[in-house]
């Protein structure tokens, strides 16, 4: 019998893959933020290749749905260069989602201390930037900006993968612009 | 004689709360309550959830012969109660994180640890009427130790491997074996009892819209209908099923999603991407139809916010019949593939008399022989008219966890070929009165039994809400399923649970 696996493999030979053709353009909004950011010596370091280690500071998951739809077979975040890390230790960026516990204030602190310079924060989803809807609790000390310092937003809740892309695109392009 | 009493006979001793709709409320005193916990010993209810309120605590029960529902509140002025956790271990973490928010504490109960406090917010107790000044340091979690020739310990988060939500890890292994694992939760406490009480309907279901995202439908659909139990609304037929149609791409969406990263974690990356493509297909027919690729916010008291078009419904369709042939060449890859069931057979096995004894539910109960869906008990419209199936399997290993899902994955493609078919024509949302009431609905997630239980105010806003997650009564047997598997097999098992942390930590 051919192995399942075999046919599988072959379909994808003949039919070509699943990834979408169209790249969206990256996000404006945020090359700007990005290009205020961004002194000019650290942008030709990375060449067009960044890791990214995410770190989930109080969301509800959602946006983490959205961080896995990047990495699959239609958006395939790695044909960038752009891949996402296990330890904070081999990252450049770190994509924060939720708002900021105070439980997790302390880890997402320690996280960023362990990352080693340049780096970059990007902030994801809404309740990222302000809280969202969870604002004002006695237990979220409110957007990432209040515990580490944000080179990037990407506004959404949760963002779609097509906004998760341009953002990050917009990432890489003034990291990478000479 | 006494093992026998049903539940609703049991609680007649008990003061009927009014208003409380569609399960009766009862007010049971410090003997009652006693004797309460004293037959929970015998008899076979299980707890769906506990919550608090400054002077109350709050217990909503199954009779699991009968499949009648109430809850069960127990005045305590003195902020002291009688502990459920000798008769039922499933109530320890709810318990202790009952006395974190609410300062109620449970009286003969050996785990006094702190739960979801952690000693670091601004003050203890936050939702007692009368709230502490804050710790003055953060507290030192006391794990549960192990002793022996070789044993280590493996501290693991709260920000772990790859793209997970955080939660502590602890370890006890003697070289590759794990003796004993023990979680600590609660990093993500957002406060959500607190944001939610006094506050306008329209917040309040974007909130709970939010406790978990992979289950957004399914809690909106639990507040929804919550809200209108309390309120008396009756809503237009075709919301009914609409919102079943969002519920049954949600639990295919999150199925082929855990199957494909299962196996991921067991080095078959190919699942992963080939599972990935149909999640991707579901979420687009979602937003396609809906305007969301997760429906959040779509389901609301009333309704639903958009009625779905003809051409929506035949798109649909035509998608899933290519769907359905791509999940069944996954599914052979899956069934023959010798070295991916080498890692999901036999591993992470959790022994069905635990499952009864936590009243565990969704794809984790129902690989250890409990087949509990609340789409079928205490059942809600429209799937008393689509002949439901729920899959149950004995192993309750790795396996059967994906098998179940497998199953689940194929009837919910079932059930979305009846719904568009069936579904009645007509409105898709009518404005919720205003009224004051209590409700308590239930709705089955992806996961497992969501419920939410509400209190209305006359003005129409929410005077106080409570949300709970069916995670509480996994994240236990995790701990029970690892236990004599080796560390590299704690991602497999973990996913094959996929518990939600913040639906758990709330
Ligand atoms: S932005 Fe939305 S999806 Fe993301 S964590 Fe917040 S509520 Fe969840």
């Amino acid at each position: 019998m051919i192995p399942p696996i075999s046919k599988i493999l072959f379909r994808h030979l003949v039919k070509g893959p699943h990834t979408m053709r169209n790249v969206p353009p990256p996000d404006p909004d945020g090359s700007e933020e990005l290009a205020r950011a961004l002194g000019e010596t650290v942008r030709a370091r990375l060449g067009r290749s960044l890791s990214i280690r995410e770190v989930d500071a109080g969301s509800c998951n959602g946006c983490e749905l959205e961080i896995h739809a990047v990495n699959n077979p239609v958006y395939d975040l790695e044909r960038f260069g752009i891949r996402f890390v296990a330890s904070p230790r081999h990252a450049d960026v770190l994509l924060v989602t939720g708002p900021v516990t105070v439980n997790m204030a302390e880890a997402l602190r320690r996280t960023y201390e362990a990352t080693p310079g340049p780096k970059w924060v990007v902030a994801m989803g809404d309740c990222a930037r302000d809280g969202g809807c969870f604002a004002g609790s006695y237990a979220v000390v409110g957007g990432v900006h209040a515990v580490v310092p944000v080179d990037l937003h990407i506004p959404g809740c949760p963002p779609s993968p097509k906004q998760i892309l341009a953002g990050l695109l917009a990432l890489l392009d003034s990291v990478a612009a000479k | 004689m006494m093992g026998n009493i049903t539940l609703l006979e049991f609680l007649s001793v008990g003061q009927p709360v009014a208003e409380h709709r569609p399960f009766p409320r009862f007010r049971l005193d410090s003997r009652a309550w006693r004797a309460m916990v004293g037959q929970l010993a015998v008899a076979e209810w299980s707890v769906m959830a506990m919550w608090g309120e400054p002077d109350e605590v709050h217990l909503a029960l199954r009779d699991e012969e009968t499949n009648d529902i109430a809850v069960v509140s127990h005045p305590c002025p003195e902020h002291r109660y009688y502990s459920l956790a000798r008769a039922r271990p499933s109530a320890i973490r709810l318990e202790r994180a009952i006395h974190d928010l609410w300062g109620l504490a449970p009286l003969g109960v050996e785990d006094r640890r702190p739960w979801l406090d952690h000693g670091r917010w601004p003050r203890r107790h936050p939702l007692a009427a009368h709230s502490l000044p804050p710790a003055e340091a953060p507290f030192r979690y006391a794990f549960l130790t192990a002793e022996g020739d070789g044993l280590h310990q493996i501290p693991v988060g709260p920000v772990h491997a790859g793209v997970i939500e955080p939660a502590h890890f602890r370890f006890h292994a003697q070289g590759e074996t794990v003796v004993r694992l023990e979680e600590r939760l609660g990093y993500v406490h957002k406060g959500i009892s607190g944001l939610l009480s006094g506050t306008s309907l329209d917040q309040a279901a974007r909130i709970v819209g939010r406790v978990s995202g992979d289950a957004t439908v399914a809690y909106s659909l639990a507040f929804a209908r919550a809200v209108e139990a309390a309120i008396g609304c009756e809503i237009p037929p075709r919301a009914v099923w609409l919102r079943a149609l969002m519920a049954e791409m949600e639990r295919i969406a999150n199925h082929v999603f855990d199957i494909g990263a299962v196996c991921n974690d067991a080095a078959f990356a190919i699942m992963l991407s080939h599972m990935g493509v149909l999640r991707e297909k579901i979420l687009r027919a979602n937003d396609a139809m809906f305007g969301h690729r997760l429906c959040m916010d779509r389901v609301v008291p009333g309704g639903v916010t958009r009625d779905l078009a003809e051409e929506g419904a035949e798109a649909v369709k035509h998608l899933l019949y290519g769907f359905r042939k791509d999940f069944e060449r996954a599914f052979q890859m899956y069934e023959n593939t010798p070295s991916l069931s080498d890692r999901t057979l036999g591993t992470g096995i959790v022994p069905t008399s635990l499952i009864h004894r936590f009243g565990a539910g969704g794809f984790v109960g129902r690989a250890s022989g409990r087949g509990q869906d609340a789409r079928r008990a205490p059942g809600y419209p429209p799937y008393q008219h689509l002949d439901l199936t729920v899959p149950a399997y004995a192993e309750g290993d790795v396996n059967a966890r994906l098998a179940v899902r497998f199953d689940e994955v194929r009837e919910s493609l079932r059930l979305i070929g009846r719904i568009l078919t069936e579904m009645p024509g007509g409105s898709f949302w009518v404005p919720p009165p205003h009224m004051a009431g209590e409700g308590l609905a239930v709705a089955e997630s992806f996961r497992g039994e969501v419920v939410v239980w509400v209190r209305m105010a006359e003005d129409g806003g929410v005077e106080r809400c409570h949300p709970h997650d069916p995670s509480w009564f996994q994240w236990p047997l995790l701990e029970a399923a690892i236990e004599g598997n080796i560390v590299a097999d704690f991602p497999l098992c973990n996913k094959s649970f996929n518990c939600s942390y913040s639906g758990h930590d709330l």
